[in-house]
């Protein structure tokens, strides 16, 4: 394709290495004024160090970058800005207690002779935005009052702001609700009707297929394909996303749940604010089930997986394992119970990233016979278990015993907690996002282990913000909502729809059962 | 290109290149001041090593430095920052010399009884940091800071005191002979053993010059204890995992607090080890009014630092830095450059040293430029 003026971005051989690493080998772009084009890709593709080239994050080692035609050099995000580009990532940068309006102007205040800000001017032109493209935000509220998805839009606003014409947004829909998602589309269908052009990155097929014009998929930093979306199938896209084919339904038979393993009742639980985040959530799980819970992040999921883990304290109400009550006593004695937990935060909670990767596999397991002998670490043993699991669970690159965490891959330290976890033998394993930021044969992965585990009869509880996970994967979906359970569907008893009302505060008199 | 990015890497090779650095920047404050470096370099070595008394002295000013470099060592590995090592030396000072004023047991019970004391006193002494923060969260800087104080004038206010005070110096009594830790204190003053020594020159000036102690074998069995129990038992393996990642080591169950408390208690005992260490093999025996700390500890510190936090490496800084200490005093005596001068050179090491993210950086750098050329 040439070089055209009716191309808002394009992008010729461009080239990037980390270290040994090519991320990206000489990859063509071409985004067509006023459309909204995806780039796809699976973790670790290149699709976002690609746009960070663009948006001079990066430097690209080799390659041109045309904007309208004409040969520019962006060397820093400021320059981006002052071509028109702007970028949303997924950790917005807001200031949590400054306003949307105080948030929007940040950095490009409008200033009167004395370098005063003139609110009045900034609010003129801030609302003659917002009312443009028909943003439905206060200007007034703090940015820790307002919800993810509204916080979003004050992103894209703040970029709107600075009179950007080609906004690059970065997986925008990981942490919204569907009708949110919904709302979003609606936006960018809103902003590329007003000329502005709209590159959307993401690994999210079904949203590919609802929003854009143009799909460009990206592999092991090497250009794929350029479709259209509407054009092709789901199942066409995952396979060449991934290189082979893959299964996007969960391949599981149904449920045969047996007697309770897990109770929870009336449960209470304060944040690190001292605001009640658990608010007399009861649930139960059963052997051989798996019961997911969906809900928008902040509901109280992570005060809830706290509490069992007794990290936090219960308020109120009792968590009971096996008949046992563990609620206010110690990690130590969760363990001991046979409670085993897929962290959310890998990072944080479930490796120490600097330990080998055997010694992270033997984390729970230290102080017991065969990895040590009073108190004596015996390393022989350690090295023999570890690589009879890297074996099992595939973790790559074998023969990894000694390297550090660090040095693996997202999917390969999901696979090392996931491998650890189960090794334990638990009566309950709780799954917190066991597939954030995995590719989809690493999530494919990670949910037929979630299954086998659930079919030797053990209960499982999944706690996830991908509701497509937790609709396909649980046999019992439990719907989160400020801190309590606001309804409880059999598998296909509930659709899309009714769940994500009731994730969204809404729904009447939801079924409890 | 990739190996130097490799050997670059290597926290050995930023040590001995701070060490380089802090030759360099003394040269040029000695140039400036109108001396010659290499005849001030000269003096500084041939204060370490042109007598074998001068040796001696150089590991006997080493042992308690490496001792006290352990302490913060070992500290550092569970994230923790014992810059308290001073306050548990002093406090572990004090109550050796009292016990070993009023004990008077035989050498096989004494011994034991006083090396015991320091070493429960300077944990202790730790341990109240560990508490504080372990159950109040309160930072140890902040407290082992406090407790520097508090040792320090506990142990003025004690010196003075009419039981212990010796009348017409500034120090109390000193310990009973049955304490002390020299090699063969008594026999190397007899006339066998002065017979025996005659016929060596070199171990006479040494036995009979220096207070030749068991203190370096002690440094550097523990030095190898702690490396044995940080890398190769159950409660290393905890106290490393709390250190590197505090948040993941909760989450599995392991006792976080506890670790920290364990980890402080060790670090303060080392200290303390320290102490009992100097107080039973060098004269004079006994403690005395402090103006001022005598950085034991603080010396611990920087010899921690340069040696990275490896335990076996603090023996090597623990050398180093006791012989520019005994050392430094042969540059003023010498050629009159004021012995000031070694300071400077240790604060430019342990400058460098800290600077060695910088050094990692260009070897990163190297290592780049490397691939992008293949």
């Amino acid at each position: 394709m040439e070089i055209s003026d009716a191309y808002a971005v394009q992008m010729r051989g461009i080239t990037k290495t980390f270290g040994s690493f090519r991320a990206l080998d000489h990859v063509d772009l071409d985004v067509k004024k006023g459309t909204i084009h995806a780039l796809l890709g699976e973790n670790g593709a290149g699709k976002s160090t690609l746009m960070n080239i663009l948006y001079g994050f990066y430097k690209a080692d080799g390659g041109d970058i045309y904007l309208n035609g004409r040969k520019v050099r962006i060397k820093d995000p400021n320059t981006a800005i002052k071509h028109g580009i702007g970028m949303v990532h997924q950790h917005f940068m807001l200031v949590e207690n400054f306003t949307v309006m105080q948030n929007v102007i940040l950095g490009s205040e409008v200033t009167n002779h004395l370098g005063v800000i003139d609110n009045k001017k900034a609010r003129e032109k801030v609302m003659g935005i917002v009312e443009q493209y028909g943003f439905s935000v206060d200007p007034d509220a703090k940015i820790e009052d307002i919800s993810v998805g509204m916080q979003q839009r004050v992103e894209i606003l703040k970029a709107l702001y600075r009179g950007v014409d080609i906004l690059i947004l970065d997986e925008p829909t990981a942490v919204l609700t569907p009708q949110e998602i919904e709302d979003l589309i609606g936006i960018m269908h809103n902003l590329v009707k007003n000329g502005k052009t709209i590159i959307l990155i993401t690994h999210k097929l079904k949203e590919i297929r609802q929003s854009s014009d143009v799909c460009t998929i990206i592999r092991r930093g090497k250009l794929i394909d350029t479709v259209n979306p509407q054009k092709v199938d789901e199942e066409t896209l995952a396979e060449k996303m991934v290189g082979h084919s893959v299964k996007l339904i969960v391949d599981k038979t149904p449920a045969q749940p047996g007697e309770t393993v897990f109770e929870i009742d009336n449960l209470s639980v304060k944040d690190r604010r001292g605001l009640e985040a658990v608010k007399g959530l009861s649930l139960k799980v059963h052997k051989g089930e798996i019961l997911g819970i969906a809900g928008v992040d902040g509901n109280g999921q992570e005060e809830l997986v706290e509490a069992v883990m007794c990290l936090a304290k219960a308020e109120n109400g009792t968590i009971k394992i096996n008949g046992n009550e563990i609620q206010n006593t110690t990690p130590a004695n969760a363990v001991k119970n046979k409670i085993s937990t897929i962290p959310e935060d890998r990072q944080r909670r479930g490796l120490v990233m600097n330990f080998s990767c055997e010694q992270n596999m033997i984390l729970e397991k230290y102080n017991q016979p065969p990895f040590s002998k009073k108190g004596i670490l015996r390393n022989g043993e350690v090295r023999k278990y570890t690589s009879e699991l890297i074996a099992d669970y595939d973790i790559r690159p074998s023969g990894c015993e000694a390297m550090p965490a660090r040095g693996l891959s997202g999917g390969n330290q999901q696979k090392l907690i996931i491998s650890r976890e189960i090794s334990n033998d638990p009566d309950l394993l709780i799954a917190v996002q066991p597939t954030r930021g995995l590719d989809v044969g690493a999530i494919e992965y990670v949910h037929k282990m979630l299954v086998r585990e659930r079919d030797k009869g053990k209960a499982i509880l999944l706690i996830s913000l991908e509701l497509d996970e937790v609709m396909s994967l649980s046999d019992t979906i439990a719907v989160i909502y400020g801190g309590k359970i606001a309804g409880t569907f059999k598998q296909g008893q509930a659709d899309e729809k009714t769940i994500g009302l009731l994730m969204a505060g809404g729904g009447q008199n939801a079924v409890n059962s | 290109m990739q190996l130097t990015a490799k050997i670059l890497k290597k926290p050995i090779t930023s040590a001995l290149i701070s060490v380089v650095f802090g030759f360099l920047v003394a040269a040029v404050v000695l140039s400036a001041a109108g001396y010659n470096p290499w005849q001030a370099f000269g003096a500084l070595f041939s204060g370490m090593f042109a007598k074998p008394k001068y040796f001696s002295n150089v590991i006997i000013k080493a042992t308690p430095i490496i001792l006290t470099g352990l302490s913060v060592a070992f500290a550092f590995k569970t994230s923790l920052f014992n810059i308290g090592a001073e306050g548990q030396y002093i406090f572990a000072a004090m109550v050796v010399t009292l016990l070993g004023m009023k004990l008077n047991m035989p050498a096989v019970l004494q011994i034991p009884v006083l090396v015991l004391a320091g070493v429960a006193a300077g944990g202790i002494w730790g341990g109240i940091v560990g508490i504080l923060k372990a159950k109040y969260g309160i930072h140890e800087v902040i407290t082992s800071i406090m407790l520097n104080w508090i040792a320090l004038y506990l142990s003025n206010y004690v010196v003075n005191l009419q039981a212990f005070h010796q009348p017409n110096s500034t120090g109390t009594y000193p310990i009973n002979t049955s304490g002390y830790v020299m090699l063969l204190p008594t026999w190397k003053y007899s006339d066998s053993g002065k017979a025996f020594l005659k016929r060596i020159p070199w171990l006479k000036e040494v036995m009979l010059k220096t207070d030749v102690n068991f203190g370096i074998l002690v440094a550097v069995l523990m030095a190898v204890l702690m490396w044995f129990v940080l890398y190769r038992t159950t409660k290393g393996f905890e106290m490393r995992a709390v250190g590197l990642n505090r948040d993941a080591a909760e989450f599995v169950g392991i006792n976080v607090n506890r670790s920290l408390l364990e980890s402080m208690v060790i670090s303060g005992a080392l200290s303390g080890l320290a102490a009992a260490m100097s107080v039973m093999g060098m004269a004079p025996h006994n403690i005395s009014t402090l103006a001022a700390f005598e950085n034991n500890g603080f010396n611990g510190l920087s010899v921690a630092f340069i040696a990275g936090g490896s335990p076996v490496g603090c023996i090597f800084a623990g050398l180093l830095f006791g012989g520019f200490l005994y050392g430094g005093k042969n540059v003023q005596s010498e050629i009159g450059a004021p012995s000031e001068i070694i300071d400077i050179m240790i604060g430019t090491i342990v400058f460098f040293v800290a600077l060695s993210t910088v050094i990692s950086k260009i070897a990163d750098r190297l290592a780049k430029g490397d691939a992008s050329h293949a």
